[in-house]
């Protein structure tokens, strides 16, 4: 059988703004993944770091400041870097359109706006995060 | 089928119709009497708009202190009475834009205010005496708050004169906003600092803006909005007495802000519930002997969570509404946010649009000319009695932990919001909740808008001008100022007159706010989903 996906969720930079990395968090974890909230002001090194310690499956941050183009290629660097290349990438928060190309470029494979279902990124991890079969 | 039962947004039911049965236990001479009467329940003032309209406030910041000064320039122009400075996450979190944890944040969600050279060019050509200006920074308030004074006493203004107010809620960053720099405890001896230091020195100002809008953009209830904010509101009281103060006066510069959100009755009731809670509250509780000291004050900012950025002309619609609620709820300050804030910062065009909705508010639809126009509602006295009623119930149980500050170290008052924020995203996962333009009445496509874009220039100036401060700056007088912060905080002096000298000396806020990290430490929340 699938294991159960394994997700980091993380709130990056300074920002304090938590409901939605709170709210996705609790609606991963009711659908059935295993859940790591990093909590707040988290830099990169210490995200890649937890993914690496949980051996998570997925990372999701979230990030409505501004501050993703700095962000998110770090952490894509420091996962390619470890050798983490099949940890699933995925943000959400304000993101403008211009940059979701830029992006998904780097290898961020899924970007949640504004208004996003919360089963919509439910669906989207159950389809793209890695398959680990075995027993528990 | 039977039609389920009607609710209010926070699932409290509600009647088809209400009736005088309705409003029976309520006594008009107790409860409400008339507007600028005890307990204020109809409004503050008896001449309520007639006398003084609203102050228009739109908050604003971003990229650099120029930029954001003339954006300030073209608001004062347009019509504008006062200024709110929004500053950047650095800033907000006590950090210099050299900063590791301040990479690609500087100057993004507000002002980067670096030192007091920033404070120089941000209010170049405004006269500090003739505007009121209300600055929203709490971690590090004291600091930015010295930097203003010190660019007063620089130009010759006289502090006397000084008008506006200081954020300065720490208690609510805890809660909901989480820009926290110090445990509670010490954060709360910083603003007793404050409240002590106001009250000789800058009486004209408002020392705190105890704040509910944060706590309910993170998702709690309006009636624990109401429950969390007043109840943070008796916590500053206490520690306020506590530290020595005599409750008549501090108590007066103490002002509220609220949130003004969609469901229209429930928020009218929740700011004429806040203001009879208030006034009991500081009558009974503390004894206060001045009327000034049991009138709340409070700002209100239209719902930014409620903003879409699916449909974005929606929400025009949606803040017309939220601040019409807010003025016949009785606001002394109002912020309409702007139609494309779901996506970005306001652009230009979007921030005036939004002061236009408050200026036909004001001037086109009559609502002005008589005070609490709503007061005898049926349905609305007894929803404002709900709330009151709920929010005690929560001053009850909290009081039992031993206050805020024990609660908040519980978690309880984070838990509370973060249930209702998930029920309340649940309930437009199934679409119990319509949300217009994205959970129903859904366009392919749809309207795009320009939004502003700010790009690294900023970033990239401020940590060219830091620096240039720190090698042009007299660092020996830096460098003793710093040590007298420290020694004095650790000794129990009052912070204040020792952050004025580190601001004159164009000390930094994260040079400030560090030397108190080394004496009181660094606050860290253990993270709950």
């Amino acid at each position: 059988m699938r294991q159960k996906i394994r997700v980091v969720i993380a709130k990056p930079g300074l920002d304090g703004h938590d409901r939605g990395a709170k709210v996705i968090a609790r609606a991963l974890r009711d659908a059935g993944m295993e859940v790591i909230y990093t909590g707040l002001r988290q830099t990169p090194e210490q995200i890649v770091g937890a993914a690496l310690q949980e051996d998570a499956d997925v990372i999701g941050l979230s990030i409505l400041s501004g501050a993703h183009m700095h962000i998110c290629p770090r952490v894509m660097e420091l996962l390619r870097e470890k050798g983490l290349t099949d940890v699933l990438v995925v943000v959400g928060g304000i993101i403008p359109d211009a940059d979701v190309p830029r992006l998904n470029a780097i290898g961020v494979r899924g970007i949640f706006q504004p208004g996003t279902p919360m089963q919509e990124i439910v669906d989207f991890i159950n389809r793209h995060a890695r398959v680990r079969v075995g027993t528990l | 089928m039977a039609a389920p039962p009607s609710t209010t947004n926070a699932k409290r039911p509600i009647e088809r119709l209400y009736t005088p049965e309705s409003v029976e236990s309520i006594d008009y001479a107790r409860d409400l009497a008339d507007p600028g009467q005890f307990p204020y329940t109809r409004g503050i003032h008896a001449t309520g708009y007639r006398g003084k309209l609203w102050t228009m406030r739109q908050f604003a910041g971003f990229g650099t202190p120029e930029e954001t000064n003339e954006r300030y320039r073209r608001l004062l122009d347009a019509g504008g009475t006062g200024l709110s400075v929004a500053f950047d996450l650095p800033t907000l979190m006590g950090r210099d834009p050299d900063h590791e944890l301040s990479l690609g944040e500087v100057g993004k969600c507000g002002v980067n205010v670096t030192s007091l050279a920033d404070m120089e060019r941000l209010f170049a050509g405004i006269d500090l005496g003739a505007i009121t200006t209300s600055m929203t920074i709490n971690g590090p308030a004291s600091m930015i708050f010295a930097m203003y004074l010190a660019l007063a006493e620089q130009r010759g203004t006289d502090w006397k004169v000084l008008s506006g107010t200081l954020q300065n809620d720490i208690l609510k960053e805890f809660i909901a906003q989480k820009e926290f720099i110090y445990p509670p405890r010490p954060s709360m001896r910083l603003v007793t600092d404050l409240f002590a230091f106001c009250t000789g020195h800058v009486p004209r100002w408002n020392t705190i803006s105890v704040s509910g809008y944060h706590i309910r953009e993170a998702g709690a209830t309006a009636a624990q909005e109401l429950a969390f904010t007043l109840r943070d509101g008796i916590e500053y009281v206490q520690y306020g007495i506590d530290a020595g103060l005599d409750v008549d006066a501090f108590a007066p510069r103490m002002s509220f802000f609220f949130n003004s959100h969609s469901d229209f009755f429930e928020e009218i009731a929740k700011f004429r519930a806040a203001r009879r809670i208030w006034a009991r509250v500081m009558r009974d509780r503390f004894k206060a002997r001045l009327p000034k000291s049991w009138q709340l004050r409070f700002h209100a900012q239209t719902a930014g969570v409620s903003l879409t950025a699916q449909q974005p002309y929606n929400n025009v619609v949606r803040t017309a509404l939220q601040a019409m609620a807010a003025v016949l709820g009785g606001t002394q300050s109002l912020h309409t946010n702007a139609l494309d804030e779901a996506l970005a910062l306001p652009t230009e065009e979007a921030a005036t649009l939004a002061l236009r909705t408050q200026q036909i508010i004001a001037h086109e639809t009559g609502v002005t000319e008589m005070t609490d126009p709503l007061g005898g509602s049926y349905y609305l006295e007894s929803l404002t009695q709900q709330l009151e009623q709920e929010a005690l119930k929560y001053f009850d149980t909290i009081d039992a932990m031993g206050g805020m500050v024990a609660a908040i170290e519980r978690g309880y008052p984070q838990r509370e919001i973060a249930e209702s924020a998930y029920r309340a995203q649940q309930a437009i996962e199934t679409r119990e909740q319509v949300i217009v333009g994205v959970n129903d009445f859904v366009e392919s496509g749809g309207d795009s808008v320009g939004t502003l874009y700010i790009d690294e220039t900023a970033g990239e100036r401020q940590l060219a001008r830091l620096a240039e401060l720190r090698a042009k700056r007299d660092a020996s007088k830096v460098g003793n100022a710093l040590a007298a912060l420290q020694s004095g905080a650790a000794a129990g002096a009052n912070t204040m007159p020792l952050l004025l000298d580190a601001a004159r000396a164009y000390a930094t806020v994260g040079e400030m706010c560090d030397s108190l990290r080394e004496v009181w430490g660094e606050y860290v929340e253990t993270p709950t989903i």
